[in-house]
């Protein structure tokens, strides 16, 4: 993203010399603190952000150094150039050394001759950097406009003729005093400026000019409601002239509009110098207007008055991080020790955070905010729990958990939450992030000395990796809990499967709210025994209840016998008006914005809910309605600097059923076959007028002409990478909100593909006209299953479906060895035109079928179990099938 | 007519076609530890190994060849075997004291190699300027995020001795490529405007980013913009993208490039994205077709193929651009631009509109 802008307001926050908390923060050697402080005037809008070091006490070259290698390291501060402001060039030059980006230097001059300024000018030029020149020579500061002007000219000509630079790469600085200062010589300073200004940009039009506004004012001090009247009348006059940057401290101007006319009149008056008497007629109304400042209309919140403790708490439950390092600090000093601060008020604001979420009464985005306000609190004291620890070796931590998304899998946004919950409660949390194979899981879970590992899989073959990682902890003496999380686990795998393998407490945790009390009582030294022999016996009783997988199934020569009747002999399947295969490239976000369903957006979230009604929610709805704000405001971006790039590929092939089999053919003249999709059929014992139905059902019999078609949709490449950056910057919340995004507007792209598929490229439906919801109610014609979900469990029939459509090639996607698509927000399935087509659940099947499906498949029986086990009506182990049932 | 004007009448002309991998070459020819060290260095006391740079000197027949393999395919612009012929890359070896003379090597050998060719065309050689193995903005220390493994002062230096060395040893321009960190980009630029600075005679520079994934931002995070910005103060010959991506991934980059930069287009992509087992697949009528396709568009000056691309690759990609018009270089840009990771841009005396966009 760029922007251009006509004048530019410059950041002055980060300067010792403009900012008593910045400089606080330096001197103590706070450095996250001091990033802070850069990270929100960025938040709140700086263009560019001013750095200054010159302070007396302090080393500035390596301060300089520093902060600026630390903001490398803050994607949200850096994304904005730097000014390196010093007065020392040496400073300078170190600050230099340390951006990749194009800076501006702030500030070259005169003042020493003519050698100094060029060889200095010359090294900003081969930095690559703009430059701020001051109207400063060896003669000193230029008062009236005629010397300012005359050392600029000058400056510029050196600049241009003698070091390289462009004239619109320079900014020139003609020196704002202050004014209403009881000297007469004073009171043409402000009339100076402008005068300069104009003479300037009259001479040299590629130029900028700039200034440091707060001097005009200085007579003011405490005074701030003059101040922002001068400071807003000035820049009034100045603009139009040609200043185009200043330094200029946001809350330290009004609204020019909003000045009461007599105080704005007699301010004008001095800056424009134009009465004698001027000074005086200020000065004798400033007093009336004290008080009526912008910062005491936005006097301190009651909340603020409250004990510290109080403070902390009501930071934590309302996610407010602006005081709470300032907070912390207060706390710490009159504890014994830091991690009292934790401990005491700290943990007692995330608890009752813990509470409100378990009550209903706060929700996920919340507690994610309330996450990185602790986050900040601890990241405050962790230095000064390092210095104690290296005397008390205490641990601060209530505990370590090592945690991944299993092998093969690559779905996170469950973990991510889990993880924040966690973490928001004092737990130290270590990501390993997407598709870690077991061996790493555990290297690190000993390397870490992890109290508790946890495993999450969205999709079935991760159940399997699962397995493999209990029976590997076995294996390798392990005595730590395993917990078991992720929409594909259930508590009865778990028990089934899972827990057999280990033996030291395999806990399946449904959502991330339960998450914090399974912990707990886990490492809890009191509960831990009870509480894992409780799951012990629930699972047992899950386990011996368990006939349940042994479900009854009809012979597969009845489920077809009934068949679903596709009515072939009087319906005439429709051919797609444009065959074969469709790249999709057109889609751009905004377009895929109107099909977004929102309902699973809230559910990601665990806020179960339908949308909007959930907006509306007498709990949920201000939490909701805050997260869907923004969701549209994140979304608002993504559009606008393009974040994602959506793309697509559609294909629509000739086939026919054969058998249980959907074959595609090469061409329109069907004889020779592509490949074939081997279906599967439901076999539960049914009512009579319900047929046993299996997608195959949908498609004509070799002999009448139809079609079915395929597509795999990718929402962006980069919402990983987005993803990242964010939670490398601390920012959870957005790096959830932007996958959480990600897979919605995936599955936007598959319903408005789906519709253009309906409409044009297949054409079946050309007139068709449905609004959102009915498009989310699936009032349409055709249906796009997907391999993996209940209508054809068997997730590697993607890899066929992906070779078909060249995925890779045309949409950017991969399927890993478990068959998940990479990257994660992405949509793939098949289209099926027929009239009666629906969704539907294959439920269990036989032996007896998946028998005849590796036969069909060409896969090993054992291998064909292990990827459908969820479907199975029968215990592969316990009853050990014939490979071939023929 | 010198180097550099003749480069420049012959840019205008057409779509000029840069070499393939030198790498991926290298590896054909299956060199082992004794083939690195050659009689010269039989007892130097570290593996050598894998130091293509050291073949320059060792095995310079080799290399010859390879240059050789890609004249016959129809490349314009050689790019030297320097990669990393600079002292920071080479401590991995101990052979630091060697950076400067395989500098001198590799360019002597590339001429070899046009001289051995003969007869009519004219050929450039251009000095490749790698990023080194170390980068100046990320700290290598997890815990601690200030702490830098380099300093831009070692990195200056580094690249002032490796481009002092394609200098005298007769390069036509300089090659500053795959920059996955601007920063160190920017000590070598900064470096070799210091050599113009001292008097010496610098030919004209090219400079080629990397974005290094799906995400479109380089590795240190910036945007293909702010990346240009960052690099502009050098007025380039001509600026571009290599490596970490194929033609396909690199187009929508390739085209916010072009739309910005007020000088000529590079773009030599790697053949396709790598394969599970780190080779690369696409074929040379592949990558061809999405440079003639970019050549159609009036995207590109300069174009050839980095990881992956072979001779046969050149030739598929000289024949898509052959006949093509080049890009027509839009006219400087008079406003004062600034970046961090993203691009800033204040309107100018040229720009009136000055809305914020």
């Amino acid at each position: 993203m760029s922007q251009v802008s006509r004048f530019i307001n410059i950041g002055e926050r980060t300067n010792v010399t403009g900012s008593a908390k910045f400089k606080k923060l330096i001197m103590a050697g706070d450095y996250a603190g001091a990033l802070d402080v850069a990270r929100q005037q960025v938040e709140n809008g700086a263009q560019i952000i001013d750095v200054n070091m010159d302070e007396g006490l302090l080393d500035s070259v390596a301060a300089m150094t520093r902060f600026l290698n630390l903001i490398a390291s803050e994607p949200d501060i850096s994304r904005v150039p730097v000014m390196i402001d010093s007065s020392k060039f040496e400073v300078i030059e170190a600050g230099l050394k340390c951006v990749q980006g194009r800076s501006v230097v702030n500030s070259i001059s005169l003042k020493e001759g003519e050698a100094p300024f060029l060889e200095q000018a010359r090294i900003v030029r081969r930095h690559g950097a703009a430059v701020v020149v001051m109207a400063f020579d060896e003669g000193g500061q230029a008062e009236t406009a005629q010397h300012k002007f005359e050392i600029c000219k000058r400056s510029f000509d050196l600049l241009t003729t003698r070091a390289g630079f462009d004239p619109w790469d320079i900014i020139f600085d003609p020196n704002i005093f202050a004014v209403a200062t009881g000297i007469e010589a004073h009171n043409d300073y402000a009339v100076a400026f402008f005068d300069a200004t104009r003479m300037i940009k009259a001479a040299m039009p590629d130029v900028h000019v700039s200034g440091g506004l707060s001097n005009v004012s200085f007579s003011f001090r405490g005074n701030d409601a003059v101040r922002e009247a001068m400071h807003s009348a000035f820049l009034y006059h100045a603009i139009p002239l040609g200043m185009d940057m200043g330094i200029v401290n946001a809350g330290q101007i009004t609204v020019y509009d909003d000045i009461p006319a007599e105080l704005r009149e007699r301010v004008e008056d001095v800056l424009l110098n134009r009465r004698p008497d001027a000074t005086d007629r200020l000065l004798a109304v400033a007093d009336t207007y004290r008080g009526a400042g912008e910062a005491q209309k936005k006097a301190d919140p009651k909340w603020r008055e409250a004990p510290v403790e109080e403070r902390l708490r009501h930071a934590l439950v309302h996610g407010i991080t602006d005081f709470i390092v300032d907070d912390t600090e207060e706390c710490r000093l009159k504890s014994a020790r830091p991690l009292d601060v934790i401990e005491g008020p700290l943990m007692d604001g995330m608890n009752v955070v813990g509470d409100l979420f378990g009550e209903g009464k706060m929700f996920l985005p919340q507690v994610v905010k309330s996450a990185r306000v602790m986050k900040t609190a601890v990241g405050h004291l962790i230095p000064f729990m390092e210095e104690e620890k290296a005397r008390s070796g205490d641990r601060s931590a209530k505990g370590k958990i090592v945690m991944a998304t299993v092998k093969g899998d690559v779905h996170d946004i469950g973990k991510n939450i889990v993880g924040v919950v966690l973490q928001c409660n004092n737990y130290d949390v270590v990501d390993l992030g997407v598709m870690v194979p077991a061996e790493e899981i555990l290297n690190r879970a000993r390397e870490e000395k992890a109290d508790v590992v946890g495993l999450s899989g969205l999709i079935t073959p991760s159940l399997d990796r699962m397995v493999e990682v209990a029976s590997e902890m076995t294996r390798q003496g392990f005595t730590l809990p395993l917990l078991i999380g992720g929409a594909t686990t259930s508590k009865k795998h778990t028990a089934l499967r899972i827990a057999p393998e280990y033996d030291h407490g395999v806990v399946h945790v449904d959502d991330a709210s339960k998450a914090v009390g399974v912990v707990s009582s886990l490492l809890s030294p009191a509960r831990s025994v009870a509480y894992l022999s409780d799951n012990r016996d629930a699972q047992e009783k899950l386990r011996s209840g368990r006939d349940a997988g042994e479900r009854p199934t009809v012979p597969l020569a009845d489920a077809r016998a009934n068949a679903f009747d596709g009515g072939f002999d009087t319906y005439l399947p429709p051919a797609p008006q444009t065959p074969g295969l469709t790249v999709i490239d057109d889609m751009a976000v905004a377009d895929l914005v109107p099909y977004i369903d929102w309902s699973p957006f809230f559910w990601t979230w665990e806020m179960r809910g339908n949308f909007p009604e959930i907006l509306d929610h007498p709990q949920m709805g201000p939490a909701a309605r805050e997260l869907h704000e923004n969701a549209l405001r994140m979304l608002d971006r993504i559009i606008a600097e393009t974040w994602y790039t959506p793309r697509g590929v559609v294909g629509l092939w000739p086939a026919n059923r054969d058998g249980d089999d959907v074959v595609i053919w090469e061409d329109e003249e069907r004889r020779a076959e592509t490949t074939r999709f081997p279906m599967l059929r439901q076999q539960g014992s049914k009512s009579k007028d319900r047929p046993n139905l299996s997608l195959v059902d949908f498609v004509a019999p070799t002999g009448i002409p139809d079609w079915i078609g395929g597509f795999a949709v990718n929402a962006g490449a980069e919402i990983h990478a987005i993803a990242e950056r964010f939670k490398a910057a601390g920012n959870d919340y957005d790096a959830i909100l932007a996958q959480a995004l990600g897979d919605r507007l995936a599955e936007a792209f598959a319903e408005a593909l789906h519709a253009r598929v309906r409409r044009s490229l297949w054409g079946y439906a050309a007139g068709e006209t449905l609004s959102n919801a009915d498009l989310i109610a699936e009032r349409y014609r055709g249906i796009r299953p997907a391999a993996g979900y209940p209508a054809s469990p068997d997730h590697t029939e993607k890899r066929r479906l992906f070779n078909l459509l060249q995925a890779e090639t045309h949409a950017g996607l991969q399927l890993t060895e478990s068959c998940a698509m990479w990257p994660a927000s992405a949509v793939s399935g098949l289209y099926f035109a027929h009239p009666e087509a629906s969704y539907f659940g294959i439920g269990r099947i036989g032996a007896d079928q998946v028998a005849d499906y590796s036969h069909r498949k060409g896969m090993d029986m054992a291998e064909v179990e292990r990827w459908l086990a969820p479907n199975l009506a029968y215990d592969p182990r316990r009853n050990p099938q014939p490979q071939a049932a023929e | 007519m010198t180097a550099a004007t003749d480069f420049e009448a012959e840019a205008a002309k057409r779509i000029l076609v840069l070499d393939g991998a030198m790498g991926t070459m290298i590896q054909t020819h299956k060199p082992d530890e004794s083939t690195y060290r050659g009689a010269r260095f039989a007892d130097h006391p570290r593996d050598v190994a894998g130091n293509n740079e050291l073949l320059s000197l060792t095995q310079p027949e080799m290399i010859r060849d390879i240059h050789g393999a890609f004249l016959a395919a129809g490349a314009d612009i050689l790019s030297t075997n320097t990669f990393g012929a600079n002292r920071i890359s080479q401590a991995d070896y101990g052979m630091e004291d060697l950076s400067y003379e395989m500098n001198v090597a590799s360019v002597r050998v590339a001429r070899e190699a046009i001289e051995k060719m003969g007869g009519g065309r004219r050929i450039w050689v251009a000095g490749g300027i790698g990023p080194t193995n170390q980068t100046a903005s990320i700290s290598p220390d997890v815990n601690d995020p200030g702490h830098r493994g380099v300093t831009f002062d070692q990195l200056a230096d580094a690249y002032g001795e490796a481009a002092r060395g394609l200098i005298d040893g007769g390069c036509d321009m300089l090659l500053v490529e795959t920059i996955f960190d601007t920063l160190n980009a920017k000590a070598a630029l900064y470096a070799i405007a210091a050599l113009r600075d001292d008097g010496v005679a610098v030919p004209p520079v090219m400079i080629s980013g990397t974005i290094t994934d799906r995400s479109g931002r380089t590795l240190t995070g910036q945007t293909p913009e702010a990346f240009w910005v960052s690099v502009c103060h050098a007025k380039p010959f001509s600026v571009g993208l290599n490596c970490a991506l194929g033609a396909a991934e690199m187009r929508a980059h390739i085209r916010t490039l072009s739309g910005i930069a007020d000088t000529r287009i590079s773009a030599y992509p790697n053949a396709g994205l790598p394969n599970e087992m780190g080779g690369y697949d696409e074929t040379p009528e592949q990558t061809a077709r999405h440079l003639g396709e970019w050549a159609d568009a009036g995207l590109v000056n300069i174009v050839g193929g980095c990881c992956g691309t072979t001779p046969d690759h050149i030739a598929a990609i000289a024949r898509a651009v052959e006949g093509k018009a080049p890009r027509k270089v839009p006219a400087q840009v008079r406003h004062l631009r600034l970046s961090g990771l993203e691009m800033f841009e204040m309107a100018g005396a040229d720009n009136t509109e000055g809305a914020v966009a």
